[in-house]
């Protein structure tokens, strides 16, 4: 196995998911599978290969800023719109901080 | 019962407007009740709109009725898939998690395509939020094929797809990470167009991986793909890696003349497809000959490689994209939660299918600590690879033809349970949206068993109007 169970739980926890037990063995599983068709990868010598981050790195006006100036936007009450609980204008959570 | 849209194209519904054999607003009304009577039979359609369009519509006949231009898309029902946000009309990216989400704003395609007098009809089916092959991870239950109503439409446009097909929209608005446009084009036998990474903006599209999403259109022909590319192709200042380069008059390239064009055929793609999908393409390929082309065997060595580079590179941006859906902001929250680990963790759990939860692990664990030099950037250098493989290739040719999918249409349940056999079906399609050029499916006949199959064609970036010359040649000669 390219990836254990423990290690499932592990990365769900950090993709913030709370696998149930019956999907966390499924999800070994699957993620075995795939992880091993990648290996694939490593018949390809890349050594001095550049990464590509991105598609047209070799356009010359990407990454250009905008001029900044004032125009409208979303109103406070469009931006909260599709909060599950907003309250006040605000998005509304459960308590983070105990006193 | 046939549909209004029968034997129409952009064109004569532009000519029939001004000649007043018809108003928009009519066609409108036809088009809504016939996509209202037969969306049953496939579920293509999730939302209809039918105020957004008749307002739309009788803006377009008050255009006309005061002498002004109602645009290059006058009247024409448009659909658009349920990824790209829509002001005040609901956008669920097939996702139970989105269920009621109402977007406060209208992406840019979408805001294109209403100047241009585009009426849009409704939202469309997919997979949810545009990860899968054949339609069927959509939270709103699986479209049905139109062609063949046991069959998937593919995916992930698969709902964007199914209405052309169906005729319960003339064109519409798909989204392509690794083949989404382009196979279920050729599955429900439609022109499905890719354009090059950055020609349109994805300003309101509903990110994926963001190095690897494009919007791209629909059409029963050729023409009518490239005239909705046309009205929303071009920079747009809300999205930075939207491209500078001018938008040529992509109709004025469909002269009919491919003579003496250079097109190879990548070896790589010809293995392991089935053989009736290998004739098709190689038939049509004949008629390319027969048009003048010049026809010649290339090599595109890194091809084996592109689905493992692809899946690691699309679920790592994935994992960071749909981090946002943690039930704060979008109208879903886990009734259980009492904490704000829980409500991250639950929300996500409950709200998200398991093939987005897959990805989601996948990327994940390929960027976490330990990890991200063997596999992410192993991948950004193997796409280094593969798009170096084009480039060099575009040094002998001028485009590309090859199959889009090594199968027709397969049947609804056939391939769920094995995703890593469904994501090497997209072998064909991955390549294009890894080096970020553009590349469109045409129809090229049907199998024995009335399936019908797409021919590929890719050209060099910027390029569409080579790409939908010889598509265009091509659909003439073979009509």
């Amino acid at each position: 196995m390219k990836i254990t169970e423990q290690e499932v739980r592990r990365v769900a926890d950090l993709a913030n998911l709370a696998l149930r037990e019956d999907e966390v063995a499924h999800m070994a599983q699957d993620l075995d599978c795939i992880l091993t068709h990648i290996d694939k990868l490593n018949e390809l010598d890349t050594t001095g290969v550049e990464p590509m981050a991105q598609v047209l790195f070799d356009a010359e006006e990407t990454a250009t800023l905008r001029e900044d100036c004032e125009r409208p936007s979303l109103s406070n009450a469009e931006a909260v719109g599709n909060a599950p609980v907003a309250s006040g204008g605000y998005y509304k959570v459960p308590r983070v901080i105990e006193r | 019962m046939s549909s209004p849209l029968n034997g129409l194209t952009i064109e004569s519904i532009r000519a029939g407007l001004l000649a007043k054999k018809f108003s928009a607003e009519e066609l409108a009304r036809q088009s809504l009740a016939y996509a209202e009577a037969e969306n049953p039979k496939t579920n293509a359609y999730l939302t209809l709109s039918p105020e957004r369009a008749l307002r739309a519509a009788r803006a377009v006949d008050a255009k006309i009725a005061s002498g002004e231009d109602p645009g290059a898309l006058a009247g024409v029902p448009v659909a658009v898939k349920d990824v790209i946000v829509t002001r005040g009309l609901r956008t669920t990216c097939g996702s139970k998690l989105l269920a009621n989400y109402v977007p406060p704003y209208d992406a840019t395609a979408v805001i294109r395509l209403e100047q241009a007098g585009g009426v849009i009809l409704g939202k469309t089916n997919c997979d949810e939020f545009a990860m899968g092959s054949s339609n069927e991870n959509s939270a709103f239950g699986p479209v049905r094929n139109p062609v063949a109503l046991d069959r998937v439409p593919g995916g992930s446009s698969g709902g964007s797809a199914a209405v052309v097909a169906q005729e319960t929209a003339l064109v519409s608005l798909g989204s392509d990470t690794g083949g989404s446009i382009r196979q279920p084009a050729s599955f429900c036998g439609i022109s499905g167009v890719t354009p090059t990474y950055g020609r349109v903006s994805r300003y309101g599209l509903t990110a994926f991986a963001s190095s690897l999403d494009h919007i791209g259109p629909f059409g029963k022909t050729t023409r009518d793909a490239a005239r909705l590319l046309q009205a929303i192709a071009g920079r747009d200042e809300m999205d930075a890696t939207s491209a500078f380069a001018p938008v040529p008059d992509y109709l004025a390239a469909l002269d009919g003349n491919i003579e003496g064009l250079r097109i190879g055929l990548p070896r790589e793609y010809f293995d392991g497809l089935e053989s009736e999908t290998g004739d098709r393409v190689t038939a049509a390929v004949e008629v390319l000959k027969t048009l003048g082309c010049e026809v010649r065997d290339i090599g595109l060595p890194h091809t084996p490689y592109a689905v493992a580079a692809y899946y690691i590179i699309a679920t790592a941006e994935a994992s960071a994209n749909l981090a946002r859906y943690d039930g704060v902001r979008y109208t879903t929250r886990s009734a259980g939660a009492n904490t704000l680990s829980d409500m991250y963790r639950m929300t996500r759990e409950e709200g998200f299918g398991d093939e987005c939860k897959r990805r989601i692990m996948l990327g994940t664990y390929v960027l976490s600590a330990g990890y991200y030099d063997a596999y992410y950037l192993k991948a950004q250098k193997v796409r280094h690879l593969i798009a170096r493989d084009f480039a060099q290739a575009f040094e002998q040719v001028d485009a590309i033809v090859a199959p889009v999918s090594p199968f027709p249409a397969f049947k609804i349940g056939e391939k769920v349970k094995d995703p890593i056999s469904m994501y090497l079906s997209d072998i064909y399609t991955i390549t294009g949206d890894l080096a970020g050029i553009p590349c469109m499916s045409v129809p090229c006949g049907l199998t024995a068993e009335s399936l019908p199959v797409g021919l590929q064609i890719i050209t060099r970036h910027f390029d569409e109007s080579t790409m939908f010359r010889i598509a265009d040649a091509y659909e003439n000669a073979s009509h």
